[in-house]
């Protein structure tokens, strides 16, 4: 999920304004409404294995984020971000033990700090931390979504909540294009396999994946920054799972995001770098 | 970013560490696994014990046959056919030799009991004493069978847990059965995978649980509605409810769930029986499919659901065992539930319930230390006992496992996390989900037999020990079926056939048997409990009248006691709430005891 979806991106048009709970600007709204999730989901469902676990997957984040931010931005960085990375890796990560919650964490706010290009990280932090997870760690690390009960009400509440806040912070267009190419792309697994279509369209269902579309695919550190482009890379994403699942990949949206993300990303960054290279020889002729 | 170069490098050598973490973890684990198959005199010096698969110079040669449901079902009938094999052991004529009862699951399929003739071979008698055709069309199929002698008459009686009308049948005095099911008052459906008897009122009569799995209005070979699946994979409480039969004693049965505090419509899969609390009063531990566990106080005539505030009733799982052991010999029983785990996909983990230090009474909390003893990760693990495998003194672990073994090469996984994971009005409905089209899920797995150190540590020497099938394991049973004074092991397989290993202990190793007979208590003296004390430690064990999953060990209770022991006293509380101390029993003996009147 994403680290960055309500850090302040602050804009002269925010500044100064009427400070709404629902702004750009308030950098706890995020942090605050997957705490509800999270608190909702376990009072009525239990979902949490262990108050422990969680705790110590924000624990670590946290004390990665400030640790690192000290080191290497010579400053205390705010805790939001890593505090999302951790309650993120308290749900996505599923494990008996309790080391996968630490490494997952560490992991994904390390590699804020060294998978960087032009000075940008590129890959969605848990989203790096979870693959990486769950591809060398298989034996004891699972993110099956079946932890937040199977039933209509938990997904609508999120739904609701989640397309408001998203719609707020102007990156509904991400999560609508996603769940449109999704639903389009399970007629056409449907076809292709014979397999029922609800079947197909099951995953998506479940409340795991809202997570997973309004707060992974939307982070704004790790998207492409025109709107054109986001649509693009996230129909690229819904593109890819649907291959990775043809494929019979069970955590195809985790791996997609997590190979076209930063490929968008390091292509952009190469545009910019062009524009800028150009804009030089204009400057100098 | 700033930061020196050498910031940078070391940032970097950092997160190859975190990197690489997983790889050495897993590297470390798969070291600290036991050697792999040895043969019997290196296993013998080694852990004490060789188990030795002789069914067919036994004289069984049984294989278990699936139930084909409505076709429907078809698409996925190897997971809604997925159970029904079972074993539980009974000395039906008591001549004092451990004998065999299997369920079969087809229509039209016989169960078989296998006479123990005492010199190694067994003769199939379930056809003439009249309780091998039980899978009658408009019937059901069997899916499990637990003992007890329900009018104290000194034979054991049979009730037959099905998917379909469920059957009780009178012990004739070892020479037949009849079938009382009607007399007894029991209903006319019920799709249940466990059954379990105890006495819960201590009136001296056993009364029966029985926990269902599927709903009791559906009829799985005439459906009316593909809606038959669980509603969830993790919260389901669309499952079958549950009965507790109280014996009247004329030979009827009232139906008293409600009225006594059971209600659940759980998908339960197992339960068992013991006094956790120490109260005299024994407590139901049911494991649910699906979801939580569910931990029932007895309070001698009302039960309380505790598994919340007990802890064993907090993270929904897919509980497919329920046994009793003292596995640390302190006089106090763990529990053990089965669960899923499937690397890379689903890791649920076995629970092992350990009652927490300084608890105990109605504050008694439990923890999962299924992780720390080493008895977490047994595949898609089913029915599991405890037992002292090599009569060294502390409680081992045999867990079966294994969901469907057909195609080696293609795996239903991804689709079954697909369907898993979505809404309810999708996954609640058999025709969402995709056909299995031959595929497997978590087939060809292998046992676990994890051997107790006696130190907070079990160790898997399945492989090193003999025990190398990969069947679909289901229904796991311990006995003595040789009067050997060792535990043997009679494995039920999901379309496969039944195993019989027969064990060999170093005999250095000492052991004692207690075979107890209720007067005031009930006869088959189900809930009379044994505590040993022993070379300074203590061990408790109870009669049971059902544990596991769908399996039911025999009724002697078997102490292995390690190379020279000094039994203290053998304490014998038995359910009527009779206390009787045997002082200084001599060892290497099976001690008849009947209960004091």
């Amino acid at each position: 999920m994403s680290q960055q979806t309500a850090l302040p991106v602050m804009t002269p048009k925010a500044t100064g304004q009427r400070k709404s709970l629902i702004s750009l600007d308030n950098r706890y709204l995020a942090p605050a409404f997957i705490t509800c999730i999270l608190l909702a989901g376990h009072l009525t469902f239990g979902i949490l294995e262990s108050y422990q676990k969680t705790l110590l997957a924000i624990v670590t984040s946290i004390g990665m984020e400030l640790m690192l931010g000290r080191i290497f931005f010579r400053k205390w960085l705010h805790p939001a971000s890593a505090y999302i990375t951790g309650i993120s890796v308290g749900i996505l990560v599923r494990s008996p033990a309790f080391w996968p919650y630490a490494l997952c964490s560490a992991i994904s706010i390390t590699s804020k700090y060294v998978l960087r290009v032009k000075d940008r990280h590129i890959w969605n932090p848990s989203n790096f931390g979870i693959s990486v997870m769950l591809f060398l760690a298989a034996g004891t690390v699972a993110s099956l979504s079946i932890q937040w009960g199977n039933y209509l009400w938990p997904m609508l509440v999120i739904w609701g909540l989640g397309s408001v806040i998203i719609a707020r912070l102007h990156r509904f267009h991400i999560t609508g294009i996603y769940v449109a190419s999704f639903i389009a792309f399970a007629f056409v697994r449907s076809w292709m396999t014979g397999s029922p279509w609800l079947a197909e369209v099951a995953p998506i269902t479940g409340p795991m994946y809202q997570l997973f579309i309004f707060f992974m695919i939307t982070d704004p550190k790790t998207t492409v920054r025109t709107k054109r482009g986001q649509c693009i890379v996230v129909f690229l994403v819904a593109l890819l799972e649907m291959v990775l699942r043809l494929g019979q990949v069970v955590y195809a949206p985790f791996y997609a995001l997590f190979i076209v993300g930063p490929a968008a990303m390091l292509v952009e960054i190469w545009l910019d770098s062009r524009r800028a290279l150009s804009a030089k020889v204009v400057a100098a002729q | 970013m700033s930061g020196s170069p050498i910031a940078r490098i070391l940032l970097l050598i950092f997160f190859l560490g975190l990197l690489a973490t997983p790889l050495i973890v897993k590297r470390y684990s798969a070291k600290s696994a036991a050697g792999q198959s040895g043969n019997e005199a290196a296993s013998l010096a080694r852990h004490g014990f060789y188990l030795k698969e002789v069914s067919s110079e036994a004289g069984i040669n049984f294989v278990h046959q699936a139930p084909a449901l409505d076709p429907q079902l078809n698409p996925i009938m190897p997971e809604v056919a997925s159970m029904g094999a079972s074993v539980s052991i009974v000395d039906f004529d008591r001549d004092g030799w451990p004998d065999i009862y299997v369920t079969n699951s087809a229509i039209g399929s016989k169960n078989c009991l296998f006479r123990n003739l005492g010199n190694g071979t067994f003769k199939e008698v379930a056809g003439e004493l009249g309780i091998a055709d039980v899978n009658q069309a408009g019937t059901g199929v069997s899916t499990g069978a637990v003992w007890g002698d329900y009018d104290n008459d000194g034979y054991e009686d049979l009730f037959l847990i099905k998917w379909g009308r469920p059957e009780l049948y009178h012990n004739d005095h070892g020479h037949g059965f009849t079938r009382v099911s009607e007399q007894a008052g029991l209903p006319p459906w019920i799709n249940a995978n466990t059954a379990v008897w105890f006495d819960y009122d201590g009136d001296g009569l056993l009364d029966l649980f029985v926990g269902g799995y599927y709903a009791s209005d559906i009829d799985l070979w005439h459906l009316t509605t593909t809606r038959i699946m669980p509603d969830s994979f993790e919260y389901a409480k669309n499952g079958g409810r549950k009965y507790l039969f109280h014996n009247l004693g004329n030979g009827k049965f009232e139906e008293v769930s409600a009225k006594v505090g059971i209600n659940s419509n759980r998908w339960a899969l197992a339960a068992a029986v013991a006094d956790l609390r120490g109260t005299g009063h024994p407590d139901l531990f049911v494991a649910n499919d699906y979801g939580v566990s569910e931990l029932y106080f007895n309070d001698g005539a009302k039960f309380r659901e505790v598994g919340q505030q007990t802890g064993v009733g907090f993270a929904p799982k897919s509980g497919m065992n329920a046994a009793f052991g003292d596995i640390l010999n302190q006089g106090r029983y763990a529990v053990y539930v089965s669960n899923i785990s499937e690397d890379g996909i689903l890791i649920q983990g076995n629970n092992l319930w350990i009652p927490k230090d300084g608890t105990a009474g109605d504050a008694i909390r439990y923890e999962n230390l299924a992780r720390d003893f080493g008895v977490e990760l047994g595949g898609w693990s089913f029915g599991a006992q405890f037992g002292d495998l090599n009569n060294d003194g502390t409680l081992d672990l045999y867990l079966v496992n294994g969901y469907i073994s057909l195609d080696r090469n293609r795996s239903y996984w991804y689709d079954f996390s697909k369907v898993a994971g979505g809404n309810s009005t999708i996954i609640g409905d058999a025709k969402n989900w995709p056909a299995f089209e031959g595929r497997s899920l978590s087939g060809y797995q292998t046992k676990r037999v994890w051997l107790n150190d006696g130190a907070g540590k079990f160790i898997d020497v399945a492989q090193s020990v003999g025990v190398t099938d990969t069947y679909d394991g289901r229904s796991v049973a311990l006995a003595d079926l040789w009067n050997r004074g060792v535990l043997d092991v009679v494995v039920a397989n999901q379309k496969g056939p039944l195993l019989l290993y027969k064990n060999t202990v170093t005999p250095e190793n000492e052991w004692i048997e207690f075979q107890l007979e209720g007067v005031r208590s009930n006869r088959s003296a189900i809930g009379a409990e044994v505590t040993l004390f022993f070379n300074g430690q203590k061990q408790v064990q109870t009669v049971s009248g059902g544990s596991g999953f769908s399996a039911q060990n025999e009724r002697r209770l078997h102490f292995g006691l390690g190379k020279n022991p000094h039994v203290e006293k053998a304490v014998i509380r038995w359910p009527s709430g009779k206390i009787q101390t045997i002082e200084s029993p001599a060892v290497h003996q099976l001690l008849a005891i009947k209960e004091p009147a």
